[in-house]
């Protein structure tokens, strides 16, 4: 008997059957993963998802008798109180399944429902969307590899055998180890030919002809090239960013912002946040959170610790300016801005920020997306067109050639369409 | 081994971790059991341990530890994976394979009394039922079948690599689809399986071989002008009528390419594999429930596991052979594990202690000693069906308390036609026997004829019995995978086993388009 530990193989034996499931059932899924993310806050992302597929288009058929209609007959145990001739009701929707006959393997439900894994989820999710890229460089792909001569290696594939390296390292072995060179044995062998010939003694040719063998073998031993002495050419691949890009998140985090609002904004971010990570690996972000006055802070600070304070927009924007010039030229780097906020501006900034905006932000941006989050039981009135300060504000610098959009979010469930709708991916081969 | 056997206190293990040395031990007590006293004759074991993660994936790809790549095996893991994290199902706690050596997989999360029940079950229960029973024998190739799946899993990922995936998915989806019509079911020679890759090489070359372009230029005869064959004349050229639909498309369907064919013969090589399983699910868990019961039982008789570990046993063993009564919520047909265990048990009891009714029924085994050899021999010679007609016994009819039910579509109610008295026991057994006969449980559908002539079409006949007809929405599905392997117009007549009038037509057009597939 043997005993053998499976337990360490490498895991995910299935992966690839589950791809091909995937693949195959794409279409559904994606419909499915749409319909889901409408109904969920964004943290639950982190825990996948159950989706649900139509059966239809991953059944697999196989010739097999109707449910339904003909003659049956079945043997089951249990009887009680039956004798021969009873009749039984006909059981409810049972169709004469009657169990025995049933779906055995579970292949006769309508709907199939599996669990998506958090990346596949994203995947799918995010599948269409990108970065736009109006005007500066293309930002098709911000990594690329290149493949860069990096010194030799020991192994290799024979195409890329450096031959003078390995000629070197067979060379100065050969000298190290001693190997008789061709010309040695030759002289000898002329020694030897040229004793026998002049017939010298016996002794004298059997010492040759020892010595010549000792070094035939010897060079026999040493070989000429050895396996240690191969060298190939190493590569190595090094990634080549084709253009840079820095994204802003900006948010404010005043007073005026309630947790609903800031949760909305966060959640928002957070998809932002996810969506660039997983996309574009080479992007820079930059979190800048605001109140009366602006700061650049990390990530863990910019969700999760609050503040108080007025509201003083174009310090945001004077940050990021800042920002920009100090590390992200905008001649190098394809800049993208969101910026979250409740619509509330001290009224004596709104002149200065429309100002920043218009002549300063904007021209150096590729995009600037404008997210204002509104208060949920609010609505009324945000849905009757009272625009606040800010989006007043946005609205006179926005125009067509200024690359500037502005959305709404009232509810968490706008979050998932209206990111959508943001960085749908331009359809006429943008 | 023996110094354990002769100190009877001696515990072959003790708590519920189990490590290599334990099981090292246990599998010799349980080998000593199984050979010895039991006169069991095994493959040679290989016992594998895996996680839980490993065991979905074998459930996967049915069972095997190797198998080529498809979509429904994502599909089946993912069903399988939800159910068992939602706790909707528990996993089995074995699975093994028919292979020499025979490969049991144990689950690291099992407790040592787990695993001692497993090996008995799996690795010498089911072992020697692979072994020994005449289908296995003439069916299966053991030694083979590890290799064959590794050239097959290597082909079709080279047709892969070659073709594409969605035209191999094509092709497997299409032999997916009639894999039960892929067996024969009448042994002609027996395959040997490690010899197929040879043999497809082989294929492949003659035909290079022999390929001449000059028969190109070879003019074709003006239309018309083909000698008419008769109908029995083409028929018998074909092999037709022929109810192996996927050896028939392999052999002569006409557009296939050579790769295509030999993956329908990679997927009728597996169905041909897995058709003796399929007719003893019965026999095959009743012989390993059988055994485990009967090792167990000895193991903890001659001290060598605890009560602890004897009433985790049962627990385990009755919750498996436990067979719900119909109107029970819990019911969903017949367990084969509880049947099959019943079954193994009766016949011992009428070999060694026979009452006068059972002289009667079964006058050769009654009253014959020696139980285990009795339930040996059943278990080399029988199939399901034929195993139920010859052993089901009225004492065991009366204590399951069977009854059979006629569900007439015609009448509002159902009929209870016998039950376990003299009048039904013959009946019973009989309605029984063929509720585990796969040629009557699969509906008979056969390749009657190609219109050669004409459009060749493809014509299938469905012989219904007891007016039960095919699901419609499948059988359109597989007919359309038929087409399009077939490459022509495919037609599926219904018609009645007794008096054979059409009862239904079902037909799907030649795929659009020139070289489909």
């Amino acid at each position: 008997m043997n005993i053998i530990d499976r337990r360490l193989n490498p895991q995910g034996k299935s992966l690839a059957n589950r791809q091909r499931f995937l693949r195959r059932a794409k279409e559904q899924v994606v419909k499915a993963v749409r319909d889901a993310s409408g109904k969920r806050g964004i943290q639950d992302i982190e825990n996948g998802e159950k989706v649900t597929i139509a059966a239809g288009g991953v059944r697999e058929p196989s010739f097999h008798r109707a449910a339904q209609g003909g003659v049956r007959d079945y043997v089951v145990p249990g009887n009680k109180e039956y004798v021969e001739g009873d009749t039984i009701q006909r059981p409810d929707g049972g169709g004469g399944g009657r169990g025995s006959e049933g779906s055995a393997d579970g292949e006769g439900e309508d709907e199939f429902r599996f669990v998506l894994s958090r990346d596949e989820f994203l995947d799918i999710f995010l599948e269409d969307l990108e970065l736009p890229d109006l005007v500066k460089q293309k930002v098709k792909q911000s990594e690329s590899h290149t493949l860069t001569r990096a010194g030799y290696s020991v192994s290799g594939s024979p195409a890329n055998l450096n031959l003078v390296r390995t000629m070197r390292n067979s060379l100065s072995r050969r000298i190290a180890l001693k190997r008789p060179k061709r010309d040695e044995i030759r002289e000898l062998e002329e020694m030897l030919r040229e004793a026998e010939e002049a017939g010298e003694d016996a002794d004298q040719i059997q010492a040759l002809r020892e010595q010549l063998e000792h070094i035939v073998l010897r060079s026999k031993r040493i070989p000429f090239i050895d396996p240690i002495d191969v060298r190939y050419n190493r590569f190595e691949s090094v990634p080549k960013p084709i253009a840079q890009a820095v994204m802003f998140c900006l948010m404010d985090v005043s007073g005026s912002m309630t947790e609903h609002m800031k949760d909305l904004a966060k959640r928002f971010f957070m998809l932002l946040y996810l969506f660039l990570r997983r996309r574009y690996r080479a992007v820079d972000i930059v979190f800048i959170r605001h109140t009366h006055e602006a700061k650049e802070v990390d990530e863990e600070t910019f969700f999760y610790s609050t503040e108080t304070g007025g509201t003083v927009v174009s310090t945001a924007l004077e940050e990021m300016q800042k920002v920009v010039q100090d590390r992200y030229p905008h001649n190098e780097w394809n800049i993208y801005a969101a910026q979250a906020s409740d619509g509330d501006n001290m009224s004596s900034d709104n002149a200065k920020s429309s100002t920043l905006l218009r002549d300063v932000i904007l021209p150096m941006c590729q995009y600037f997306a404008y997210i204002e989050v509104a208060a949920e039981h609010n609505m009324g009135l945000s849905a009757l067109g009272r625009e606040t300060e800010l989006w007043r504000t946005y609205k006179q610098v926005q125009s067509p050639e200024r690359p500037l959009a502005m959305r709404r979010v009232r509810s968490r469930r706008e979050i998932f369409p209206v990111f959508r709708e943001l960085f749908a991916r331009e359809k006429a081969g943008a | 081994m023996t110094a354990v056997i002769t100190r009877p206190d001696a515990l072959l293990y003790d708590g519920v971790e189990w490590d290599y040395d334990k099981i090292k031990r246990v599998y010799d007590a349980v080998e000593h059991i199984a050979l010895k006293e039991m006169g069991l004759d095994v493959y040679p074991n290989q016992i594998e341990v895996i996680t839980a993660e490993q065991m979905l994936d074998a459930y996967s790809s049915i069972g095997m530890p190797l198998m080529y790549r498809h979509w429904s095996f994502g599909k089946h893991f993912a069903r399988d994976e939800m159910m068992y994290r939602k706790g909707y199902r528990g996993l089995a706690y074995e699975i093994v394979i028919n292979s020499s050596p025979c490969i049991s997989y144990i689950m690291e999360e099992n407790t040592m009394t787990m695993q001692t029940l497993v090996i008995a079950h799996a690795a010498f229960g089911h072992n020697h039922f692979f072994k020994n029973n005449q289908l296995f024998q003439q069916w299966t190739d053991a030694q083979g079948i590890l290799d064959y799946l590794e050239f097959a899993k290597t082909y079709i990922t080279h047709c892969e690599e070659r073709y594409g995936h969605a035209a191999v998915e094509r092709v497997l989806d299409a032999a997916h689809a009639l894999m039960s019509q892929g067996v024969h079911k009448y042994p002609k020679k027996r395959s040997d399986l490690r010899t197929e890759q040879r043999r497809e090489r082989e294929r492949q070359e003659y035909q290079d071989q022999t390929f001449n372009d000059l028969w190109r230029t070879v003019p074709k005869p003006a239309a018309g002008q083909r000698p008419a064959k008769s109908v029995s004349e083409r028929k018998k050229l074909l092999g037709l009528p022929e109810e192996n639909i996927l050896y028939f498309l392999e052999k002569k369907a006409p557009r296939l390419e050579h790769w295509q064919r030999e993956i329908l013969r990679i997927v009728r090589h597996i169905s041909q594999y897995f058709y003796p399983q399929k007719q003893t699910k019965v026999m095959n868990e009743g012989c390993a429930t059988y055994v485990h019961y009967q090792i167990m039982s000895r193991l903890h008789e001659t001290g060598q596991i605890s009560e602890g570990a004897f009433l985790e046993f049962l627990h385990s063993h009755t919750s498996v052979v436990f067979q719900p009564e119909f109107d029970d919520k819990r019911f969903s047909g017949l367990n084969p594990y509880a049947i099959g265990f019943a079954m193994m048990q009766d016949i011992a009891r009428i070999a060694e202690k026979p009452t006068d009714e059972d002289r009667q029924w079964f006058p050769d085994l009654a009253g014959r000693g020696d139980g285990m050899a009795a339930v040996r021999e059943a278990w080399a010679n029988f199939r399901d069906e034929s195993f139920i007609l010859q052993y089901l016994s009225p004492h065991l009819m009366r204590k399951l308390k069977l009854f059979s039910v006629r569900d007439d579509a015609e009448d509002p109610y159902l009929l209870v036609d016998h039950i376990h008295n003299e009048r039904g026991y013959r009946d019973i057994r009989k309605k029984l026997a063929r509720q585990y006969d796969l040629g009557y449980l699969e509906p008979d559908i056969q390749i009657v004829d190609v219109d050669l002539a004409g459009d060749r079409k493809l014509i299938l006949q469905h012989r219904v019995t007891n007016g039960v007809l095919l699901d419609e929405s499948d059988a359109k599905a597989v007919l359309r995978h038929i087409a399009n392997l077939w490459g022509y117009e495919v037609q599926l007549i219904e018609v009645s086993a007794i008096s054979e009038a059409i009862l239904k037509e079902h037909a799907v057009t030649a795929p659009s388009g020139i070289g489909v597939m």
